[in-house]
């Protein structure tokens, strides 16, 4: 049974629909990757399995449970946590406090606690008392995952954390994924930048106005594909 | 409006409000000649609804409308009364003379306080505006010779003698107290209609506009280049102005002055707070609402002692609650109505077609066809 | 010379009392910007109910205020979730609004329930101690007083800054939002400082009813001293509160000393000074 299963998952901003019935699947161990371009609908539907938007419960079913009209705390507490767009660490709080309070909501065992996330992110440890506002993008970034990560969760939702960084910071991050993969990680990433999430994902979902326009294995898609879903045929 | 595309213009009268402004002239002329038919009670009655709500209505444009939630006009009352005792006692003026000067000492007053005040944002102002009227009401309670803490009279011919009051005396045949009793409750009348004038006439102006962009948006405001700054100071000092005079006027009738009283939190700003928020802030229409609402229950809860204060206070936190908007909001909500329309519509003009290309993602968006602060999406709201 | 300094200690410890009025606000103000106007009268709440245990109980003052503490707990907690929660959001109105109304229903519940008499909460020998400090008598309650500010306010900055519910209570004052995404429920976060605030209220109460008579009224004259003492501070700063606190009460005591009719006076006029020159205050935390 897959980890995660969207059903005809609907949303809307008042009168302005988001999402036209997605579907979507996210089996145990797996990195999928979600693309498309503005306004398509990725933040919207991260937002929605995060439980920061509600909808109708049973379009989101996690681990045989319906998520969908969940709080966000509540989903958090369940072991889905999130990177959220724009990083969005609290300023009131240092590098390490950050890192801490990602364990507020779920104190699960597992893989990661404080020092081995220091170990991922050494620039973190040297950091630590710093006013998390002092960091670099780059830097804000890994401790936004590290927040995410201390939790132990059992789905680690990513969103668009290349935005606004230099390419060079893009690859140290993305560098990473090898060792969520190791830990058996399931992984949903949201990204403009298609190439670093082809190279990292188990599988694609391409998303245009709202609608998944195209699906498969990295391997399997063209380019031509992949344009024409991205961008709508020319 | 210089931007308008040919065969457009802007609007904003609306069919209730045309037939509302004819029933407000009627009342207006009865309540006039109100002095001829009711009884001495009844005309103070009266009276205390009108101040009230030019209170209520000042204190509106202030909150409501330019984001300023002064918890401190008592401040402008007192100083108004004291001011026109001042003026009376000590210089011998006469009370309407007096009563002018209050409302202009009043507005120096705001100059000064403003510089402190406007300093501060937001729950700071308000606590500000508080400190200040508790300075202003210390300080005056050391003037020994307007009667110190405990306060003091106006003389019976001070106000005998008033502006007026032998003449109307004399047209219809009122004794002295009845004349003056029937002056104040004129310059009541002409105060309460002209502080809703002024303020329907500034909510449709250029100035209006830009107070409902800075309400909304204060940064989107500048940058188009609003002023809020500027719109702010204006409608402070205003108000203090018409504060300031109501002040000096309660205090002609009433003829009895003390610092405990003419700088009661509970007189003029609680009661005034919840007249406004009963009855719906950000409208013309809510406080004339709320003032009805306050009266009926003060007619009916009044020998119940604090028990009125404490429904009162019950049914203030329930509206607030859940009818953020006042009663006026609930049923202006339902029916669209507007007694004082303020909403800008287009009006005239070739009708839009619907474009065959309506972009993607246009498609379903709400849209608005009036701009205003009620800006609501498409309804037909002529 | 003497007479110069017993002014000024009296006012530092005078201070203690106006900061332990405070320190519940200044929770309250920085954790969810949340101006309660019923904040004094909440206080002379919690001074009855300490009263009423004392008087029907036969308690000693102290015991009735440990258990007072959880009650008003309660009732901080149940208050912010059932009503305060609600007023929460972009525009100030309806907290101030509420929570005027909130003063207005609490002074006036009070009045018809104790009537407008006067009371005094009854310490014993305590009220008249004195120790000596030097060529100067300091009064025993006042110096428990100010210690007691102290205390809470190291505890309320070790709450803060040392625990994981003060990091949620910062991180959610930062970004509700993101902070639901650490599993943090902003209401509950809430309805727990006001819970606090409310304990810290009962401390406040013991002290204020043992030093001076109160009645159901006396409620807004002591929350504006405590705004004062927490605008004066700073926003987010608990140490800035105890200056607040303590700038308010000498010059107030400086005041009455040189007119008694000044006292009030006097305090105000600080404030006033004290904002004409850092408008944001004395501490205030650098985001805001």
């Amino acid at each position: 049974m897959a980890l995660l299963e969207i059903t005809d998952l609907t949303a809307r901003y008042g009168d302005f629909q988001a999402l036209f019935g997605v579907d979507m699947t996210l089996d145990p161990g797996e990195t999928i990757a979600v693309v498309g371009a503005n306004g398509a609908g990725k933040s919207t539907l991260m937002r929605s399995i995060a439980g920061v938007l509600n909808n109708a419960a049973d379009q989101i079913v996690f681990d045989g449970l319906p998520i969908g009209a969940m709080s966000a705390a509540e989903v958090m507490s369940l072991g889905i946590a999130m990177v959220p767009e724009g990083r969005r660490l609290f300023p009131s709080l240092s590098v390490e406090e950050n890192l801490l309070i990602g364990k507020y909501g779920r104190a699960a065992s597992g893989a990661w606690s404080l020092e081995t996330i220091y170990g991922l992110f050494p620039i973190l440890k040297e950091r630590r008392d710093a006013p998390a506002t002092a960091l670099s993008g780059g830097q804000q970034q890994m401790a936004a995952i590290g927040r995410a990560l201390i939790s132990n969760p059992r789905i680690l939702l990513c969103d668009e954390i290349s935005l606004g960084l230099a390419p060079v910071v893009i690859r140290d991050i993305y560098a990473i994924f090898p060792r969520l993969r190791e830990t058996g990680a399931s992984v949903v990433i949201v990204e403009q930048d298609i190439g670093q999430a082809l190279k990292v994902a188990d599988r694609v979902y391409c998303m245009m106005e709202g609608r998944v326009t195209l699906t498969g294995a990295p391997a399997e898609l063209t380019r031509e594909a992949i344009h024409a879903a991205y961008f709508g045929a020319p | 409006m210089e931007a308008t595309p040919a065969g457009w213009w802007v609007e904003t009268r609306t069919k209730a409000s045309a037939i509302f402004a004819l029933v407000a002239i009627a009342t207006i002329l009865v309540a006039l000649a109100a002095p001829l038919f009711a009884s001495r009670g009844a005309l103070q009655d009266l009276f205390f609804i009108l101040t009230m709500l030019v209170l209520a209505q000042s204190w509106n444009l202030l909150a409501g409308y330019a984001g300023l939630v002064s918890v401190g006009q008592q401040a402008f009352v007192g100083f108004g009364g004291y001011a026109m005792f001042a003026c009376v006692l000590l210089a011998g003026l006469d009370p309407l003379l007096a009563i002018l000067i209050a409302g202009v000492a009043a507005t120096l007053l705001a100059v000064l306080t403003g510089q402190f005040v406007f300093r501060l944002q937001g729950a700071y102002f308000a606590i500000g505006t508080w400190v200040v009227a508790e300075v202003v009401r210390l300080t005056l309670a050391q003037w020994a010779a307007l009667g110190g803490g405990t306060g003091t009279s106006l003389p019976a011919h001070a106000t005998r003698d008033m502006l007026g009051a032998t003449t109307v005396g004399r047209l219809f045949g009122f004794r002295p107290a009845q004349a003056v009793d029937t002056i104040c409750y004129w310059l009541a009348l002409v105060l309460a209609v002209g502080t809703i004038g002024f303020i329907y006439r500034l909510l449709r102006s250029r100035q209006g506009l830009a107070l409902a962009a800075v309400r909304d948006n204060q940064e989107a405001a500048r940058s188009v280049g609003v002023d809020a700054r500027r719109v702010k100071t204006f409608v402070y000092f205003a108000v203090a102005f018409v504060t300031g005079l109501t002040g000096a006027l309660i205090y002609v009738q009433k003829a009895r002055i003390s610092p405990d009283a003419a700088f009661s939190v509970l007189d003029w700003t609680a009661y005034v707070i919840f007249i406004v928020a009963i009855g719906g802030i950000g409208t013309i229409e809510g406080p004339i609402v709320g003032v009805v609402v306050f009266l009926l229950l003060q007619n009916t809860l009044a020998d119940y002692g604090s028990w009125y204060l404490l429904v009162l206070g019950l049914i203030g936190i329930v509206v607030m609650l859940f009818a953020p908007r006042g009663l006026w909001g609930l049923f202006s909500e339902r029916t669209g109505i507007q007694l004082f329309p303020v909403r800008r519509m287009l009006v005239g003009g070739p009708p839009i077609a619907a474009s065959e290309e309506t972009p993607d993602a246009l498609k379903g968006a709400p849209h608005v066809d009036s701009v205003g602060e009620n800006a609501r999406p498409s309804r037909s709201g002529r | 010379m003497v007479s110069l300094a017993d002014t000024l200690i009296q006012g530092v410890l005078l201070g203690g009392l106006y900061a332990l009025f405070a320190a519940g606000l200044s929770l309250i103000f920085g954790v969810m910007r949340l101006v309660n106007l019923a904040h004094g009268d909440l206080i002379v709440l919690a001074a009855f109910l300490i009263l009423t245990l004392v008087t029907a109980l036969g308690l000693n003052a102290f015991v009735a205020t440990l258990i007072a503490a959880p009650i008003m707990f309660a009732i901080g907690y149940a208050l912010q979730a059932q009503v305060l929660n609600r007023t929460l959001g972009p525009d100030i109105l309806p907290p101030l609004l509420v929570t005027f109304g909130l003063s207005i229903v609490i002074q006036n519940g009070l009045l018809e329930a104790f009537s407008a008499d006067s009371r005094r909460i009854n310490v014993g020998w305590l009220e008249t101690a004195s120790l000596p400090l030097g060529p100067i008598n300091v009064g025993v309650m006042p110096l428990l007083t100010f210690a007691s500010a102290l205390a809470v306010i190291v505890g309320l900055n070790q709450l803060f800054y040392r625990t994981a519910l003060g990091r949620a209570f910062r991180a959610t004052s930062d970004d509700k939002v993101t902070a639901s995404l650490m599993g943090i429920r902003p209401d509950r976060i809430f309805a727990t400082a006001t819970g606090i605030a409310m304990v810290v209220a009962a401390i406040a109460a013991l002290y204020l009813g043992a030093r001076a008579n109160f009645d159901p009224t006396i409620g807004p004259a002591r929350l504006i001293y405590a705004f004062e003492a927490v605008i004066i501070g700073g926003l987010g700063s608990m140490w800035g509160t105890l200056a607040g606190g303590v700038i308010i009460g000498v010059a107030q005591t400086f005041g009455a000393a040189i007119n008694p009719e000044w006292q009030i006076l006097l305090g105000h006029v600080a404030f006033i000074a004290v904002l004409l020159i850092k408008p944001r205050g004395l501490f205030p935390r650098a985001t805001d």
